[in-house]
């Protein structure tokens, strides 16, 4: 039986609820589409354009989570300073869309964007320099949360920080970044951050059709996203790094420098989010250094856990329910919404250890009674 | 500027008449005094200074200085004398001359209807001035002498200064002789004969006092414009000035270390509670920065329930703050943590949930506004070493107490049961359950303890900042380094590590900005532990194998 499937096919023949996920969507890309674009402004199943973004900020997350999820579910490192590859993506994607402002900024000045001005700058800084070209700029996305991953774990993994430290100095990174990001003279505009965009290659950032067309690149990046890191797990490299997961000594005693595989996946996860991020800026259209604060990237563990760490799509559904959530509350009661966050933390991890997901999928054993079912999953687990 | 100065003098000076009030054998020759102060010939008001002037009683020097600041009133109808204090615009305080009882509280009106005020011109005031001088100069006290020669400092009247140059000859306290002599050269350095300048600057080498480089500085330019560049004087006074900023430098120096001691010890009595959880569970407890706040908030309700005692406020407040913190802890070990026994990841995240619900609470509670907490009185201010180097009285105390702290932790582990059974649980747990240590006890207690010891560090914590509820999480990121950097179940090596963190970072500070400096450090703990990936006291050998 060694007859030809399709690529796709084989990276989703085992998994049940990546199927699920990619149906839904399709799904999703299709019903917004027809439901902003064809149904008329006065039926009710018209989707608003702001509720547009808004569903194609959730995606960003959700890829964010993914990659996340590659990191802390399949690697085992619990990242508390994912954000600042979210964040340095969305940076660089912000350079660019300050540089397409050109001389409409408040101030009009022909090179420099409205915050240099303000600031007395003269000249353009050199890190600047480049990123009026949306190919540079989308280099940059990927080469500096890339790089930036590489350097970090290159000296963790090497000197074998693990465990908590390494959650800890993973949050110190962001915070680190955070503290230079707010500086003024950094010349990433201070604690304003990056904002006032005008258009994305040549295209008004503020109509409709181009935020559409923002929500379906997110949509795509993230099916695509999913795609990598399905097929990084399924490879033998997920093999090993599911083991290096569970017991990283017997991988090193087998003859493996895990060290590397470790940073292979670190620097993917990073590029990832990078991409998040640069996909998230044009659509809130802000940035600014709170992206890089340590609850931030802890939130989007929580995300995770929510979900169901170790199943991708778990990642993904965790972020949009919690963000959801989150949108929710912080409209109807602000105070509130703290105590929810800080209970499901608490209560995810007493209670929920495999998230969503694992409830789900215990539940579904329980209906089965069967004792083929549901052992696997549990495996699967540590 | 000048006014703050009297009232300064003034105040001491009262203090001291106070203690010397009793003695009333001498009042006689002041109240006959005070006959020809009430004429309102100014001849006669003159001899009435002189007399009290001369009259040797300690009592003269506060009744001129309030006459001299129009304090000094007298009764209408019985002519005695008082002494008024404006406390607001509208309420006048009125106290007895020569007791310093407080007699009653008056409205202006009122204070014009009953009392007059003892009238002073200007030829009074530099009578009196110089009478001052010459009594405080020659004052048996020492600090009023000493206050007395730095106001002329401040001001360089040549009459007082003349009256110095008599009084040096007379002086014996070799304090006092300093600044006299420091007084006199400043004066001299304007001099116009060459010779005493010279001498003057030479004097002046090294000294502290601003005014001594204020004038030096005034040379250098004018003298500069005089007589160009290598003028004898002005390479006296370059080398003066050298001098006096090597020395400054130095001071400046050891007030940076001061102010990094005092950052350590509050990252110590942070971290110390951290250090402990972390070694005996191998957990980290992200709410550990809430119990600094919730130990702060303690002191803050302690101080309401309290509000006329705030002076011993903080010995309530520490021990209550162990309590309150040191119960949560318990609380959180028991409801939370133990159930998540063997994985500190999840352990992390629990407890991070947990810190924000205690934000989220304490605002709800408290109002998400900054509360203040009263300083008690023998905590404020500061210890002036000399002009340049003054330390802080409070920040003195914390450093002390972080010690203490930190050797009662040390005795704890050390001499107590509960000690032994905390160091053996975290060498190895297994083995110590083995000897019948009930490891869930020790666990809950050494929780307990961590959160306890962190509530204290709240308490010291609110008597430097503001208190609000984001007040443990500027704290947690620094004390996890500490933890990092210095090693886990050594305290020491969390003593050394909050110092070297604490000094490290106010060196860096005026270098390059509070900001960068923290970078710098996060990035210097980032590559330190690549060499030493458990800490500068890592235990050793199979312990280390946790």
């Amino acid at each position: 039986m060694m007859k030809y499937k399709p690529f796709i096919f084989r990276l989703l023949e085992t998994d049940q609820g990546g199927r699920y996920f990619m149906s839904i969507l399709l799904a999703l890309i299709v019903l917004v589409l027809v439901c902003n674009l064809v149904v008329p402004e006065s039926s009710s199943f018209h989707i608003p354009t702001y509720a547009v973004t808004l569903i194609g900020k959730y995606l960003t997350y959700a890829l964010l989570a993914i990659s996340l999820d590659l990191v802390w579910g399949y690697l085992g490192i619990l990242s508390l300073g994912h954000g600042a590859f979210f964040g340095l993506g969305g940076y660089a994607m912000g350079m660019y869309l300050m540089r397409q402002i050109g001389d409409r900024g408040v101030y009009g000045h022909p090179v420099l964007p409205d915050f240099m001005v303000f600031l007395d700058y003269e000249v353009l800084p050199w890190f600047w320099y480049g990123f009026d070209h949306f190919w540079f700029a989308v280099l940059m996305v990927l080469l500096v949360p890339g790089m930036l991953a590489f350097v970090f774990g290159w000296l963790a993994f090497r000197s074998r920080v693990t465990g908590v430290y390494l959650s800890i100095i993973t949050q110190a990174l962001t915070y680190a970044l955070m503290l230079a990001f707010f500086q003024n003279n950094l010349g990433f505009g201070g604690n304003n951050g990056l904002t006032d965009f005008k258009d994305i290659l040549g295209f008004d950032l503020r109509s409709d059709k181009t935020r559409v067309a923002l929500f379906v690149c997110s949509a795509l990046a993230l099916l695509l996203g999913y795609l990598a890191c399905r097929f990084i797990v399924l490879s033998r490299l997920g093999s090993l790094i599911m083991a290096i997961r569970d017991s990283e000594g017997r991988v090193r005693a087998l003859g493996y420098r895990d060290e590397y595989y470790k940073l292979f996946v670190f620097v993917v996860a990073a590029m990832l989010a990078g991409i998040a991020g640069a996909l998230y800026v044009p659509q809130v259209g802000i940035i600014n250094p709170g992206e890089f604060s340590p609850i931030n990237s802890i939130e989007m563990v929580i995300w995770v856990a929510m979900g169901g760490r170790g199943t991708l799509y778990g990642a993904a559904l965790g972020a949009v329910a919690v963000n959801f959530a989150k949108t929710y509350f912080t409209a109807v009661a602000p105070e509130v919404w703290l105590f929810i966050l800080g209970g499901l933390f608490v209560g995810v991890t007493l209670f929920l250890p495999r998230g969503i997901v694992g409830a789900v999928q215990n539940i579904r054993g329980m209906y089965r009674n069967s004792s083929e079912a549901g052992i696997s999953q549990e495996a699967a687990r540590k | 500027m000048k006014r703050i100065l009297v009232l300064v003098v003034f105040a001491s000076i009262i203090l001291h008449g106070l203690h010397a009030a009793d003695d009333a054998g001498l009042d006689d020759s002041l109240q006959s005094s005070f006959g020809l102060l009430v004429s309102k010939s100014f001849s006669d008001k003159a001899a009435a200074i002189r007399d009290i002037a001369a009259s040797g009683n300690p009592h003269s020097i506060r009744v001129l200085s309030s006459l001299l600041d129009g304090n000094l009133y007298f009764h209408k109808k019985n002519q005695s004398m008082i002494l008024v204090s404006a406390t607001t615009t509208k309420e006048y305080e009125i106290f007895d001359l020569l007791t310093g009882k407080l007699i009653e509280t008056r409205s202006k009106k009122e204070l014009r209807k009953r009392y007059k005020k003892v009238v002073i011109n200007n030829k009074l005031r530099g009578l009196l001035n110089e009478k001052l001088a010459t009594l405080t100069i020659f004052s048996e006290d020492k600090s009023t002498r000493l206050t007395s020669v730095r106001n002329i400092l401040k001001t360089l009247n040549p009459s007082a200064v003349k009256l110095l140059r008599d009084a040096i000859t007379q002086e014996t306290d070799q304090d006092v002789k300093e600044l006299m002599r420091i007084c006199i050269a400043v004066f001299d350095a304007r001099s116009e004969i060459p010779e005493i300048q010279l001498a003057a600057i030479n004097t002046l080498s090294g000294s502290l006092y601003p005014e001594a480089r204020t004038v030096l500085e005034q040379l250098k330019t004018t003298q500069f414009d005089r007589t160009g560049a290598d003028s004898p004087l002005l390479q006296a006074v370059n080398s003066s000035l050298q001098a006096i900023e090597l020395k400054a430098g130095v001071y400046k120096q050891v007030e940076n270390i001061f102010f990094g001691l005092s950052l350590g010890s509050v990252l110590l009595l942070a971290a110390v509670g951290l250090a402990i959880t972390f070694g005996v569970m191998g957990v980290i407890n992200m709410a550990h920065g809430e119990m600094l706040m919730l130990g702060a908030y303690t002191t803050f309700v302690v101080q309401q329930l309290m509000p006329n005692s705030i002076e011993y406020s903080l010995f309530v407040a520490i021990p209550a703050a162990f309590v309150v913190t040191g119960l949560a802890g318990i609380g959180i070990e028991r409801g939370i943590i133990r159930y998540l026994y063997g994985r500190p990841l999840e352990t992390l995240l629990a407890t991070f949930g947990l810190s924000l619900v205690l934000q989220q609470l304490v605002r709800s509670v408290f109002s998400p506004l900054n509360r203040s907490v009263v300083t008690p009185q023998w905590m404020s201010g500061s210890f002036e070493f000399n002009p340049v180097l003054s330390l802080t009285y409070n920040r003195m105390y914390i450093v002390v107490f972080a010690l203490l702290v930190l050797f009662g932790l040390l005795w704890l582990l050390k001499k107590t049961s509960f000690g032994l059974q905390l160091r053996a649980v975290t060498q190895n747990r297994v083995m110590a359950k083995a000897m019948g240590i009930r490891t869930d006890r020790v666990d809950a207690l050494a929780f307990g303890l961590g959160s306890g010891i962190a509530g204290i560090g709240g308490v010291a914590l609110s008597q430097l900042t503001n208190v609000g509820p984001n007040l443990g999480q500027a704290y947690i990121v620094d004390s996890f380094m500490v933890v990092v950097f210095g090693g886990v179940g050594n305290l020491w090596g969390t003593f050394f590590g909050a110092m070297i963190l604490g000094i490290a970072n106010k060196f860096l500070e005026p270098v390059m900005g509070a900001v960068f400096a923290k970078i710098l450090v996060l990035v210097f703990i980032i590559l330190f532990i690549q060499k030493y990936p458990r800490g500068m006291f890592a235990l050793k050998g199979r312990a280390a194998e946790g």
